[in-house]
C-alpha cells in the first residue's frame, strides 16, 4: 500500500430516501450536507469547494451554492452519469494535492422516483441513430450486453440473479434498504422480463435520494470528528456514449480505471476487504468482476455463483444492499462511497465486514459508458 | 399507416443518410485517408481526424452482434411490444442499431442479416434487418 497521504474522506451522509414527496433536489442536498459536514466534524465555513452533478438546473454548481449560500474557491460538475462522483472524489484529491482548497462537498440529490424524468420523442445529434429503433435507452443497453456475455461465455440467467439474491441479503441487514424482504434465486427468473435476458428483479430500483461526502486535506483531517478513510487510488476512463459504440459488449472501461487505481494505491486485488460496486443491474455487476481483474473474462458467472457475494460469503459487495435493494435515484455513485466509509470506520452494525480496512469502490455511468475506480483505505 | 415512431431531427451532416434511405440506399462514410469505413455520418473520422471523408453504399449485408427483446417499452413504442431491437455488424466493419425483424426462435446472435428499408412515413425510412 502506498504510505503517501494525500486527501481522505472525513464525512458521509444521505437524505431521507425512497419516496421522498415532500422535498425537492436542493432540499435533500441541504440535508445530507449538513448531515455529512456534522458527520466530519466540521462547518459551512470549511467548504471551499463544491461538486455535484445533476441534470435539474442549467448550472447544477450555481443554483445550489447560492441555495446553499456558499462561495467557492474552486467548482466541479463533471457529469459522467452515474460514477460522476467516484470521478468527483479523484479530482478533489488532485485539487487538493495542487493546493487549490482544503475541504470539497461532493452532493447529489433526485427525486427520480416522485418526478420521472418525461421520455423525450426528441432525437437530436448522435441519438438519431438509436432512439427510433425505441430501445428503452438504459435497460435495453444492458440487456444487450447481457444476451452478447451470455452468447459468448454461457453465463447464465441463473448465475446473474446469484448477485440479486446475494444483494438482496445484505438489504436484510440495513434499516435503510428500500426491499428488505428475501428473495430466492427463482423469484428474478420467475419476475417479468424487462428487456430479455434482463428481468425485472436484474433491474436496480428507482427511488429518491441524496448524499454527499466530505473529502479533506491531511491538514484538515488532524481536526476531523471520525477517523479518516484515505484515498489511496482512483482512476477513470470511458469507452462510448451510446451502447452500439461500445468496442466490446462484454469489457468495460473497469480495466483501465481499476488497473489505474490499483496502481496508483499500490494494492492488490486479493488485499480488498469489501467491494462498493454499481449495480444498476445484475450484468453491470458481472462485467465490472470481471473487468477490474477480480476473475477472467467469462468467468463472472462462476465467480458469483454459490451466493459469494452474500454477507455468508467469501467476497463481500454492495453490504448496503445496492443499487438492486437499498436505493437509486438515478446516478448511484454517491451512495457506494458513503457504504465504503462506513464499513472502514466499523459503522456497520449488522452487515459489518469484519476488519475491513481496503476498500474498492467502482462507479459505472450511461450505458457501461464511464467508469471510475477508487480505492480507500483506513490507517 | 399511423406514424408512431417520430421523425430524428436531421441535421446538415446526417441529412444524406436519411436522404439515402429514402432513395432505397444504405450509406456509411469511407475516410480516404485512414481507409476506414465510418458510422454514424462525421464531418471528421474518429479514427484518424482526416476530415477526407466521402459517402458510400454499404451493401446492406451483415450479422447480429447483439439483440434484445424489448418487453416494456414506452412513449410511442409502448404498444409495439415485444420488438426485437438489436446491433448489427455490417460486412462494411461498421456497427448500427436496427430493429430485426422476424421470428424470436430463429434470432440468434452471429446470424446473418440483410437491410429492409421500413417506410415509417411518406419521407422517413428506417433501415430494419431480416434474417437472411
Ligand atoms: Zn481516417
Amino acid at each position: 500500500m502506498k504510505s503517501e497521504r494525500i486527501a481522505a474522506i472525513v464525512g458521509v451522509a444521505e437524505s431521507d430516501l425512497g419516496k421522498t414527496p415532500n422535498k425537492n433536489v436542493l432540499q435533500l442536498q441541504a440535508q445530507a450536507a449538513k448531515a455529512a459536514l456534522d458527520d466530519a466534524g466540521l462547518t459551512k465555513d470549511d467548504v471551499d469547494a463544491l461538486f455535484t452533478a445533476g441534470n435539474w438546473a442549467w448550472a447544477p454548481n450555481l443554483m445550489l451554492a447560492e441555495y446553499l449560500g456558499l462561495n467557492t474557491k474552486y467548482m466541479d460538475s463533471t457529469n459522467i452519469g452515474g460514477s460522476s462522483f467516484e470521478a468527483h472524489v479523484g479530482h478533489a484529491m488532485a485539487g487538493i494535492q495542487a493546493g487549490l482548497f482544503n475541504v470539497a462537498l461532493i452532493t447529489y440529490g433526485s427525486t427520480n422516483r416522485t418526478n420521472p424524468m418525461k421520455p423525450t420523442s426528441q432525437a437530436p445529434l448522435t441519438a438519431q441513430y438509436e432512439q427510433p429503433y425505441g430501445l428503452p435507452g438504459t435497460v435495453g443497453s444492458y440487456a444487450l450486453a447481457a444476451m452478447r456475455h451470455m452468447h459468448q461465455y454461457g453465463t447464465t440467467s441463473e448465475q446473474l440473479a446469484e448477485i440479486a439474491v446475494a444483494t438482496r441479503k445484505w438489504a436484510t441487514l440495513n434499516e435503510r434498504a428500500y426491499k428488505r424482504e428475501p428473495i430466492e434465486i427463482s423469484d428474478v427468473l420467475n419476475s417479468r422480463y424487462i428487456a430479455e435476458p434482463l428481468h425485472l428483479l436484474d433491474c436496480c430500483l428507482v427511488t429518491d435520494g441524496g448524499g454527499a461526502v466530505i473529502v479533506a486535506s491531511k491538514e484538515v483531517v488532524s481536526r476531523t470528528k471520525k477517523r479518516p478513510v484515505w484515498i489511496l487510488g482512483h482512476g477513470e476512463a470511458n469507452s462510448h456514449n451510446t451502447i452500439t459504440n461500445m468496442p466490446d459488449l462484454t469489457v468495460t472501461s473497469a480495466r483501465e480505471s481499476g488497473q489505474r487505481a490499483f496502481e496508483m494505491a499500490g494494492v492488490a486485488r486479493a488485499e480488498i476487504d469489501v467491494a462498493e460496486i454499481y449495480d444498476s443491474f445484475t450484468i453491470t455487476v458481472l462485467l465490472t468482476l470481471e473487468a477490474l481483474g477480480f476473475c477472467e473474462p467469462g468467468e463472472g458467472g462462476a465467480f458469483v455463483s454459490g451466493q459469494r457475494t452474500a454477507p455468508e460469503g467469501s467476497f463481500p459487495m454492495n453490504t448496503n444492499g445496492g443499487g438492486l435493494s437499498y436505493c437509486h435515484p438515478g446516478m448511484y455513485g454517491i451512495f457506494l462511497l458513503i457504504e465504503a466509509v462506513r464499513q472502514l470506520r466499523g459503522e456497520c452494525e449488522m452487515r459489518q465486514v469484519n476488519d475491513a480496512e481496503l476498500a474498492l469502490v467502482h462507479g459505472t455511468g450511461g450505458v457501461l459508458s464511464s467508469t471510475s475506480t477508487v480505492i480507500l483505505g483506513r490507517d | 399507416m399511423v406514424q408512431k415512431i417520430p421523425k430524428p431531427i436531421y441535421d446538415e451532416e446526417s441529412r444524406p443518410f436519411w436522404d439515402g434511405l429514402n432513395n432505397g440506399e444504405l450509406l456509411i462514410q469511407h475516410c480516404n485517408s485512414c481507409r476506414e469505413n465510418i458510422f454514424y455520418p462525421r464531418s471528421i473520422c474518429p479514427h484518424c481526424f482526416s476530415e477526407e471523408i466521402q459517402w458510400s453504399k454499404a451493401s446492406g449485408n451483415g450479422r447480429i452482434y447483439s439483440y434484445t427483446v424489448v418487453h416494456q417499452a414506452f412513449g410511442p413504442y409502448k404498444e409495439e411490444v415485444p420488438f426485437i431491437v438489436g446491433i448489427i455488424d455490417l460486412d462494411e466493419g461498421v456497427r448500427m442499431m436496427t430493429r430485426i425483424i422476424g421470428e424470436r426462435d430463429q434470432i440468434a446472435i452471429d446470424k446473418q442479416v440483410s437491410v429492409v428499408y421500413q417506410q415509417i412515413d411518406n419521407d422517413f425510412v428506417l433501415p430494419y434487418f431480416r434474417l437472411v
